[in-house]
């Protein structure tokens, strides 16, 4: 979404600054993508993808955000059906970064700190998701209730 | 999404030209395998320039298609996986382990051929 800023703070008098700060500039906004299916997935990472590169992420730290947010989306699907992946522009002090929470409220993770070893995998597959999320991203939350859903939130800081 | 299969000589060409769901990596990989039985392929190239992320079910899938396409006597190569994608998986702890990859579509052909030739009787 586009739209214009309306130039303030005690500054006014460079002309250059003044057109600078009157040009519309992209405003990153929070995003909600519903995961249901597995095209939700790349439509979840695409958007994250995207939010990234927006807040000034390099490519490549994008791309390390997009592929956490596939693994965790699929952890939606194959875990618990349904969920949302909720993407967010953050700040704290002067550090700028973004966020995603996953969330379902599916069956939960029985066992969160099993879940978190590399190799371990209840669906027969590489056992690489949530660890390897937790390796990509600067900070790793995970709250899981036996049959309350778990909601996963990371967070990548702009360097 | 259908990823195209293109047959050149003894090989197959696989390129992703988009981000591919989980469900289109399945059905690469089943055309795949059954592919190189019909069309009787010695390898397959699959680009992955494309790409968008190789996450775990990417990378644990194109795995078990070379491992597969090994199994019914072919050779795969995967190609053109980009710097970023490459950071990323490094970075996640995912691997490619038996997998040949080269850098691009024209370096995987030359593997293939140089392969071809090293094998006596094929």
């Amino acid at each position: 979404m586009t739209i214009s800023i309306v130039a303030q703070g005690p500054s006014r008098a460079d002309e250059s600054e003044w057109s600078w700060r009157m040009k519309p500039v992209d405003v990153a906004e929070e995003a909600r993508v519903r995961v249901e299916s597995d095209s939700d997935i790349v439509t979840a990472r695409m958007r994250g993808r995207a939010l990234a590169a927006q807040l000034g992420f390099a490519p490549a730290m994008a791309t390390l955000v997009a592929t956490a947010i596939s693994e965790l989306a699929r952890n939606i699907l194959l875990y618990a059906k349904r969920g949302e992946i909720i993407l967010a522009p953050i700040e704290r002090g002067e550090l700028r970064g973004i966020s995603v929470v996953a969330h379902d409220v599916g069956p939960g993770i029985p066992d969160v700190m099993r879940a978190m070893q590399d190799g371990y995998s209840t669906s027969g597959r590489l056992g690489l998701g949530l660890p390897g999320v937790r390796r990509l991203m600067d900070e790793f939350e995970i709250s899981s209730n036996n049959g309350q859903g778990t909601r996963v939130t990371i967070k990548k800081w702009l360097d | 999404m259908q990823v195209p299969i293109l047959k050149q000589g003894l090989y197959l060409i696989a390129t992703i030209q988009s981000a591919l769901t989980d469900a289109d990596i399945v059905e690469l990989r089943d055309a795949l395998v059954e592919q190189v039985g019909k069309s009787r392929s010695r390898g397959v190239i699959i680009d992955v320039t494309a790409l968008d992320v190789m996450d775990s079910f990417a990378t644990g899938t194109l795995r078990d298609v070379a491992h597969m396409v090994r199994l019914r006597g072919a050779e795969t190569v995967i190609v053109g996986i980009q710097p970023d994608v490459a950071f990323s998986m490094v970075h996640m702890g995912l691997t490619l382990e038996g997998v040949t990859t080269t850098l691009d579509l024209e370096e995987g052909l030359d593997y293939l051929n140089r392969r071809a030739r090293a094998v006596p009787g094929r």
